[in-house]
């Protein structure tokens, strides 16, 4: 049996289950500094001054260092630029020169021998802030600028205080006519949405350590520690602003604590302590604490939609449309505009739409800055859209899950050419059934007993149905080497984020190589054992990733054929390759071990032909135009105590199609991890802020991520019949489909439990927010 | 400047600490024990939770000179060698790690709660409460909640039926 589609155990968890991982803070140099960052204590301000004197002068303090120190004009540049929006006026500095613009800002850094002393100095640090007004109401803001005004003509940049001004980009994608649908359309029924602003929050806090390498002083050699994501792109970016060579920076691969989109993006901190450690000639680390993080780590999510559907007779939707809000905070960071971007392109998702018009603005304001959180602008334009098709249902007298049927793309309309584009790629639905998973999900729910859950008068039912994407390209590349004990040593671009990233490509390469997955080694997302790597992230590691390394390992299968046959004096067609040998079929004496094959292959191995290269190795690249599109559908059961507000989910159920699963039980964890941070988005998370910019939600108290107690049994009916055409191993991503639909499903299912007759408006539905809704029910009844 | 002394997975350390160095920081950068992990520092999540004479307790809100004279369990002592522990193992049979960061405060939590409770006796919504002790922001708690109520079974029939 192939080891593609077992169910193996991780390669990751012993390591980790003996307290062996290795993060962040767990690594640290000889003669290290640590360094604490001071940041903002207001939402917005002019910068009037900074007296770092007593700070500098505490003991144990190295230094103190403030934007007047740092080479000038320094910005955290965009990653994923989409669109042609010019987003230089909004981009973060590393440190604040002249202008607040959210709590958490970074201003200055101190840097000393111990980090309790930091701490104290930092504290020393006299700040001087003329404080003015905090932009807080993105839609107030967006609206008051520009209203509704559909030129995309706004005046951005710096007005006469020098700062900017509130509306970052607009974008609009669509096609068709849907001014004409809407004019001549039997049925419009709109609603609006917000959804609340929450984020990643990885368990563990950021950390970096940079070390100096011996040459350092003369040429700028740096060993990093903490970078995670994309590190040769974040490489490539330090090495840049430092003003050296990148190869001269090695970011080692090791542990994260869950990465979820937030971490490993280049922040301000990623340019201030390496850039410290060749300063101050020695090793610098700095380990972020959670009340830092909740404030000074990418938010996300927030958004507000105005979405409507036009429908015919038979309730079959004629034109959609939405006008989003986008609350960005308080800068463009690395991810510039493209959470707005996947938006309005994802937002369609699963059904036949003939016109369509998305339109969202990114606003800025005085808050911590956003960027993507697991299935950004998936969550927030599912919520839209499926919490749209079930009030609409309600008004259409048409049974929710008919009217779904009624308007999803069939098997024949694959592949589908939506027309748009995103993150530069052209949008085409590859593959699928789509009606066959939702009546697939509906029996599961059946089986499983939702409805008869779901019956009593407190509780009630959502379905919500999405596409989710992956496989982002345009590449991924891997190096596959057998060593001389018949070791196989895999070195990829992508990183381990939690993932099982190991586990997945030692798979892949074990079934292209003939070896047992645990001769197989994976180093993920080491800059100088893989210097082509475009990481972790967007549902690609195995998708891309996973390709690369297939292609790589069947190069060195090859090779090692071809050896092979040079040994056995035999040729190569009559050889198979299984159980880490090669032999000649049908002939037990003639075989010999990879092991073999690697030492045949060494320089004075005796079997290479002249100008050959020695080593049984191979790089390859997966090159990949388009993403390919995975999909599914989440049904949650609720029940709602009218009296507190409380909404607890009873059970929920995600059905996904995967195209083909390399390792389930890893493809059933991304998804039910997913589910439990969607329950956290739809319920529970939100950073709130006062009329004054002062962020409410600044240790796990306030921002309550849920616990064991709050998260149901997840069920999962995992699809693989449609293998992705994209790819020769026809798999799709796995890791945001858990996450995608939650804040739908959860807000259908409440709202059937409290029988409203429009939306429930606002997401996460808190008790308070319950209780709202259900006292305007009673008062419409 | 405190000098204290205090036994961790067996092994006797004698060292000087200031008084306001938490058990965590200790334990991690003064001797070594570095699977013992910080989350939010304010008692929360649970990741740093070690056992201090037989009990579960955050590490980040003991001061070290609160384990003077204590006997203190880690991550690192929960395997035999090689030999990962029936909850450790536990823990991998049933997926109940992802990134792996938050497991060892869940692995001492479910251990100190082990050890002096019938195993047996355990329920799946008294597991669940358990769990829900600590945060993890990866699995889901599904299979950290199937893990620990396998070890409890295993352990309760290993009891009933000793070989």
């Amino acid at each position: 049996m192939s080891v593609i589609g077992a169910r193996l155990p991780r390669k990751e968890d012993p390591r980790l289950l003996r307290g062996r991982g290795r993060f962040g803070d767990d690594i640290s140099a000889p003669g290290q500094l640590w360094a604490r960052i001071v940041r903002s204590p207001s939402a917005h301000g002019q910068l009037r001054g900074l007296d770092v004197t007593e700070a500098a002068n505490a003991p144990g303090i190295a230094a103190v260092v403030t934007a007047g120190d740092l080479p000038p004009g320094l910005v955290i540049p965009v990653r994923l630029a989409v669109g042609s929006a010019d987003l230089s006026p909004y981009l973060q500095p590393v440190l604040a020169a002249d202008m607040v613009r959210y709590v958490g800002e970074p201003l200055a850094v101190v840097v000393g021998d111990d980090p309790y002393a930091c701490e104290d100095a930092a504290e020393l640090v006299d700040i001087d802030i003329a404080d003015l007004p905090a932009v807080i109401d993105a839609v107030s803001a967006g609206d008051n600028e520009n209203g509704d005004n559909e030129n995309g003509d706004n005046e951005n940049g710096d007005n006469e205080n020098g700062d900017n001004e509130n509306t970052a980009a607009e974008l609009t994608l669509g096609y068709g006519d849907t001014d004409a649908a809407f004019a001549s359309a039997r049925h419009v029924v709109s609603i609006e949405l917000a959804i609340g602003r929450h984020t990643g929050v990885p368990l563990e806090p950021r950390c970096l350590l940079a070390v100096p390498g011996p040459e350092n002083p003369d040429t700028g050699e740096l060993d990093i520690f903490g970078m995670t994501k994309v590190p040769v792109f974040n490489r490539d970016l330090l090495a840049g602003m430092l003003g050296i060579d990148e190869a001269l920076i090695h970011v080692h691969a090791i542990d994260a604590g869950g990465g979820f989109g937030i971490r490993g993006e280049f922040y301000p901190e990623d340019f201030l302590i390496p850039w410290l450690a060749t300063r101050l000639g020695r090793p610098v680390k700095w380990a972020e604490d959670r009340a830092e993080h909740l404030v000074a780590a990418n938010h996300s999510r927030q958004q507000h939609h105005r979405i409507a559907a036009a429908f015919d007779d038979d309730g079959r939707i004629t034109g959609l449309r939405d006008d989003i809000v986008h609350d960005n905070g308080a800068y463009c960071r690395t991810h510039g505009v493209a959470v707005a971007e996947l938006t309005v392109a994802m937002l369609p998702g699963p059904y036949r739409i003939p016109a369509y018009r998305g339109r969202v603005r990114v606003v800025l304001t005085n808050k911590t800055p956003c960027g993507t959180y697991r299935a950004p602008g998936r969550f927030e334009g599912t919520s839209a859209r499926e919490h749209l098709l079930d009030v609409a249902a309600t008004r259409l007298g048409i049974d929710p899950i008919q009217l779904r049927e009624r308007n999803l793309l069939t098997k024949d309309d694959m592949p589908h050419h939506r027309h748009i584009t995103t993150l530069g790629t052209d949008l085409v639905l590859d593959t699928g059934d789509y009606p066959a998973l939702l009546a697939a999900a509906v029996k599961e729910a059946e089986r499983l007993g939702y409805r008869d859950l779901a019956r009593p008068q407190s509780r009630g039912f959502g379905l919500a149905m999405f596409v989710e994407k992956s496989g982002l390209g345009p590449q991924e590349t891997a190096d596959v080497t057998v060593t001389k004990s018949g070791a196989v040593h895999v070195f990829s671009g992508g990183t381990s984020v939690g993932q099982g990233i190991e586990t997945v490509l030692a798979q892949i390469a074990a079934d292209a190589l003939g070896v047992d997955p645990g001769v197989v080694r994976v180093v993920a997302g080491d800059t100088a054992a893989q210097p082509f790597g475009a990481g972790s992230w967007a549902s690609r590691s195995t998708v891309v990733g996973g390709t690369a390394v297939h292609h790589a390992a069947t190069a060195v299968r090859e090779r090692a054929v071809q050896l092979a046959a040079r040994m056995l004096e035999a040729a190569e067609e009559d050889l198979e390759v299984r159980d880490g040998s090669i032999g000649v079929r049908g002939d037990p004496n003639a075989r010999v071990t990879l092991a073999a094959v690697a030492r045949a292959a060494e320089p004075a191995g005796g079997y290479l032909a002249e100008g050959e290269p020695a080593g049984l190795s191979a790089r390859r690249r997966f090159e990949v135009a388009r993403m390919t599109y995975p999909y599914g559908v989440h049904a949650a059961v609720v029940e709602v105590d009218a009296g507190t507000g409380r909404v607890r989910v009873l059970r929920y159920l995600v059905a996904y199609e995967i195209g083909r699963a390399i390792n389930p039980m890893l493809v059933e964890g991304q998804l039910i991890g997913g589910v439990a941070q969607g329950i956290g988005g739809a319920l529970f998370e939100e950073f709130s802020y006062d009329d004054a910019g002062q962020p409410q939600a600044v240790t796990f108290i306030e921002y309550r991520m849920p616990t064991a107690a709050e998260i149901p049994p997840v069920d999962v009916l995992l699809a693989q019949d449609a293998p992705s055409p994209g790819n020769p191993l026809g798999v799709m991503g796995a890791g945001e489909g858990g996450v995608n639909a939650v804040g739908a499903a959860v807000a259908n299912a409440v709202r059937d439990a409290l029988g409203l007759a429009g939306g429930i408006g606002r997401l996460p539905l808190t008790p308070a927010r319950v209780r709202a809704l259900v006292g305007a029910a009673e008062g419409a009844a | 400047m405190h000098a204290i002394t205090l036994r961790v997975n067996g092994r006797d350390h004698d060292l000087v600490v200031e008084a306001r160095r938490t058990l965590a920081d200790m334990l991690r950068h003064d001797l070594g024990y570095t699977g013992t992990h910080l989350g939010c520092e304010h008692g929360i999540c649970g990741a740093c939770t070690v056992i201090l004479n037989d009990a579960p307790v955050r590490a980040c809100l003991v001061f070290g000179v609160q384990a003077d004279g204590a006997e203190v369990r880690t991550v690192e002592g929960l395997a035999r060698g090689e030999q990962l522990s029936d909850l450790q193992q536990s823990f991998t049979d049933h997926h109940a790690l992802q990134c792996g960061f938050c497991t060892p405060g869940f692995l001492m939590l479910a251990e100190a709660y082990l050890a002096e409770s019938q195993p047996a006796a355990l329920t799946e919504e008294k597991a669940r409460e358990l769990v829900a002790a600590n945060l993890c922001r990866c699995t889901g708690y599904q299979g950290i909640v199937e893990a620990v109520l396998a070890t409890a079974r295993a352990r309760g029939d290993a009891k009933d039926n000793p070989s």
